[in-house]
């Protein structure tokens, strides 16, 4: 299992160098020169051009292509993406600071998807062709076709706006609030972006268990006179997570995406809004330390599927090797 | 003479599918005695897997026994709830399936698999449990049965998943086996391994056994009484020298007729001429009638037969049993 | 277990009529879904609305300073926006840009998907390797995610909106193309052809092509609802179709202003629940493409 584990750990690294040389070729096109956005234009007073030019150097601007990307994936490894275009910060050090409330909003969100999801899912597969199956299909589809924005206008509109239960902007009041507040906040967000990715979690659990109901060792199960509770719980289950637990955990990064759009709405401090306002400002380096985010977020989840798969099946745990 | 152990009369049994259904048994019905070997042959589609599965309520969602009743010691397996069947399942009959690959659940240890039988039926402690999953796996011829109870199924052999099979259904001391098919996902070499192994665990526990199957090399070496079924009914039933040496039935001797030489191996019964009736469109009378060498078109022919005894112990559906007895052996 | 296995082995076509074509069948399957059925009717109607309807509204661009923000009533059936424009005749114009970018988009992925899907399924071997892995992590990067960085530096357009998604949303296709170009290749029809010398061209438009048609239509189909909703998506952030262009993301846009979203509903209801009437019927016919072009993955 370990080797098994430390092979797709080495797929991982690979593919986030390609990724890496990727976007430092996206770097490159970028319009502009960074050194001549370093220097103002405006406040400087001087010989501006050799002031450039000794930033170029600097920056190593002035060697090849190669020698800049080693240079670039060197300071990466260490952690340093480069300064923020508006307001000249570290990238890592902007990052780290958005990065606490779009965990918290994502994580959330994550945890109602899961709840609601995967039981609504199973129930629906164990009740198959009954109202239950065809309402949950039909309630699952809705959510994956109702915009998750829209989902928020009318959050807003009724529990903000008319109902005035739950706040609709920011991580807590200003001025804090302790955790009741911080919570209140979270509901609605947090909410939205968990019903969204609950409608294709619903789709997967049913059609992995509706897969295993009909498998032959469910038959031997209940042959042993084993009660529908343990034949259900224990012999059907375990089964279905197997391929559960790899869509969940590749799944986990559109949560990125729909946080984009939440937290836009919201006004809720992440790396969602951070990267939307990069994005306006033109701030390459902050958009490119959000994408690498991504990315690492993509192949870390990746890799958690790869182990979750390999811990609950033995198949793979034994011999490691991918069925 | 004693009661059957177990007795189907008349079980009817369909399924439903896009736009209606399709009955799977039509009728059928054989008696099992205690200690008894019974073979239940047949080609697929005949029904011969249904019915079991129809009297021990292991149907799929789609199934439903529409009639028929079905007596397990004297006991209505058809009129239980599903608690009382599920004492009499893996307690007093034991199954063995026909793929032990897909039978087992790849996610748990053979020795948990055949623990949860032990500890369904008798209130015993784990490490109980435990010793006495040792001790079947030994009888089945596992050998460190201790390690091996702590393995998965894709950590065994086809032979050694379907001994761990026989265990498992072994493991409550049931007073039937039913073995659907135990050795046709098998090796040639291991299959008479398995067969070996059934009739000494059979004999060892004093159960009855149904063996269902479409190999009659598998009904000669194994079984006393033989019960032939065809689309969804019992179409002869006798002794298994009769069936083999006086049969009474047109498809019986088709089948006898087209037995592989020696050495030769098949997978399925070869066909007689034509193919197994459509259960959705059952001819009208016979249902072996468009295939049958011995019909004629005859006029009787599209009338059901009924199973009339020709001889002790010698039942056959066929309007014209008399005209086989009098040609002999084929 | 074999109940069942004699049950599927011995049950041929599943309804019992006589002598229907396997497309008959599918037709009827599809009839029979009932919501997949009401989808394609919102669908039709909706499309003709987009044709029909232009010639008889107003210009949807057209900037009335001296009827703001006005509510439902005469002149304006849904209103008018904050720049006096016709809410309805936006709404209808949008219509046109979701259908244009869906279409797009479908066709795009699909078409990506059957050459890359056809090569790696043909070639095998490192080309396949290659064209999995790369799909694996493609398929598991956030679309939005990648079309936002596009956007970032070309700048938002309509066509940079389905380059940007298109280009990376072709891994459904790819998957099952790939998939039954490899088993296609095991069969012996294939084998024939190549030996005689018949390119990959030959035997994608021969072979693989006609294979891939079905569950391609149903990726294809739902190709397009995820493409309507990522266009809604990037618009409503200010990074799809840009103004002046009507489209119903961009008409939300405004309501992130909470007057508009509490007095103004004229302005967001309408654009919102066309996105999620359209997405769903979509949808909705989707499936019902998917269990009538195979009966087995039926419910």
């Amino acid at each position: 299992m370990l080797a098994f584990i430390v092979r797709r750990l080495a797929i991982s690294v690979v593919v986030l160098a390609g990724i890496s040389v990727l976007l430092f070729v996206l770097l490159q096109l970028m319009p502009g020169d960074p050194a001549e956005m370093m220097v103002d234009p405006f406040s400087f007073s001087g010989d501006r051009a050799a002031a450039v030019q000794q930033r170029r150097e600097e920056l190593g601007l002035d060697q090849s292509m190669f020698v800049q990307y080693v240079r670039w994936i060197g300071e990466f490894v260490q952690g340093n993406l480069g300064f923020s275009y508006s307001t000249q910060r570290p990238v890592t050090e902007v990052m780290l600071e958005r990065f606490g409330p779009t965990a918290r909003l994502m994580g959330t969100g994550l945890v109602i998807a899961l709840l609601v999801g995967i039981p609504v899912g199973i129930l629906a597969a164990m009740r198959r062709n009954t109202a239950v199956d065809y309402g949950a299909t039909v309630l699952s589809l809705v959510a994956i076709s109702i915009p998750s924005f829209f989902v928020a206008l009318i959050g807003i509109y009724v529990f903000g706006l008319k109902l005035g239960w739950l706040p609709t902007a920011g991580i807590n009041s200003p001025g804090g609030g302790g955790f009741v507040d911080s919570v209140r906040h979270l509901v609605l967000p947090a909410a939205i972006l968990g019903l969204a990715l609950a409608g294709p979690y619903v789709r997967y659990a049913r059609a992995a268990m509706l897969e295993v109901l009909g498998q032959d060792f469910l038959t031997t199960a209940r042959s042993k006179g084993l009660a529908r509770r343990r034949v259900i719980g224990r012999h059907a289950l375990h089964n279905a997570l197997i391929p559960l637990v790899t869509v969940v955990a590749v799944q986990i990064p559109t949560l990125f995406a729909g946080a984009v759009i939440i937290e836009q709405i919201f006004a809720w401090p992440g790396m969602g809004r951070m990267a939307l306002d990069a994005v306006r400002a033109r701030d390459y380096p902050i958009l490119l330390g959000f994408v690498m985010a991504v990315a690492v977020l993509v192949l870390l989840c990746n890799l958690i599927a790869d182990v979750a798969y390999a811990i609950i099946d033995p198949r793979i745990r034994l011999s490691g090797a991918r069925a | 003479m004693s009661e059957p152990l177990l007795s189907i009369e008349n079980l009817v049994t369909e399924f439903r599918v896009e736009g209606g259904t399709v009955p799977a048994v039509n009728g059928a019905g054989y008696q099992v005695m205690p200690g008894e070997t019974v073979g239940v042959v047949g080609e697929s589609g005949s029904g011969k897997s249904v019915t079991v599965a129809s009297v021990l309520g292991l149907l799929p969602s789609s199934g439903r026994v529409v009639s028929g009743t079905a007596r397990f010691a004297g006991r209505d397996l058809l009129a239980m709830r599903e608690r009382e069947l599920e004492q009499v399942r893996g307690r007093d009959i034991g199954l063995v399936f026909q793929d032990p690959m897909t039978a087992l659940n790849p996610v748990m240890t053979i020795g948990e698999q055949i623990a949860e039988s032990l500890r369904r039926h008798a209130s015993i402690s784990r490490r109980a449990a435990a010793t006495k999953v040792a001790e079947l796996l030994a009888e089945v011829g596992i050998p460190s049965p201790k390690e091996r109870a702590r393995q998965y199924p894709h950590q065994f052999s086809g032979g050694m998943r379907q001994r761990a099979m026989i265990a498992m259904a072994m493991a409550n001391r049931p007073r039937l086996i039913i073995a659907d098919e135990p050795t046709t996902a098998l090796d040639v070499t291991i299959q008479a391994q398995i067969l070996d192994l059934l009739r000494r665990v059979q004999r060892e526990h004093d159960a009855a056994l149904v063996m269902i199957t479409h190999d009659l090399g598998v009904i000669a070496e194994m079984t006393e009484r033989v019960v032939v079924m065809y689309a969804g009914r019992v179409v002869e039933t006798a002794d298994v020298d009769s069936i083999f040496h006086h049969p009474r039935h047109p498809y019986t001797r088709g089948l006898l007729r087209s037995l592989p030489r020696l050495g030769e191996r098949r997978d399925e019964l070869p066909a007689i001429g034509g193919q197994p009736p459509d259960p959705r469109r059952l001819p009208d009378g016979c249902a072996f009638r468009v295939r049958c060498d011995l019909s004629g078109g005859r006029a009787e022919c599209g009338f059901q037969p009924a199973l009339s005894e020709v001889a002790a112990g010698h039942v056959s559906a066929c309007h014209f049993h008399g005209e086989l007895a009098e040609e002999g052996v084929a | 277990m074999t109940a069942l296995d004699t049950m599927t082995t011995s049950a041929g076509p599943p309804e019992g009529q006589g002598s229907l074509s396997p497309g008959q069948l599918a037709v009827r399957r599809f009839r029979r879904h009932k919501v997949a059925v009401a989808g394609l009717v919102v669908l039709v109607l909706f499309g003709l609305a987009a044709i029909v309807l232009p010639f008889f509204l107003d210009d949807p661009n057209a900037v009335d300073p001296t009827a703001i923000r006005q509510g439902p009533g005469d002149g304006h059936l849904l209103g008018t926006d904050s720049a006096g424009r016709d809410v309805l005749a936006r709404l209808v114009a949008g219509g046109r840009v979701s259908l244009l970018v869906g279409l797009s988009v479908a066709a795009l992925t699909t078409t990506i998907g059957l050459v890359l899907g056809a090569v790696a399924g043909y070639y095998r071997g490192w080309v396949d390797a290659v064209l999995s892995r790369v799909t694996d992590v493609v398929l598991s990067f956030p679309t939005l995610i990648i079309v936002i960085v596009v956007v970032a530096f070309v700048g938002p357009s309509v066509p940079a909106l389905i380059l940007g998604i298109g280009l990376f949303h072709w891994p459904v296709a790819f998957r099952i193309v790939r998939g039954l170009t490899l088993s296609l290749r095991e069969q012996d029809s294939i084998q024939a052809v190549s030996g005689l010398g018949a390119g990959p061209a030959r035997v994608l438009r021969k072979h693989v092509v006609p294979a891939v048609v079905a569950p391609l239509t149903v990726v294809a189909t739902l190709e397009v609802a995820q493409a309507i909703l990522l266009e809604a998506a990037l618009s409503f952030i200010g990074l799809g179709v840009p103004p002046p262009t009507a489209s119903w993301g961009n008409m939300l846009n405004e309501a992130q202003s909470l007057t508009i979203l509490e007095s103004m509903p004229w302005l967001w209801l309408p654009p919102g629940i066309a996105i999620a009437l359209t997405v769903l019927a979509v949808n909705f016919v989707g499936d019902g493409l998917r269990d009538a072009a195979d009966p087995r993955a039926a419910r």
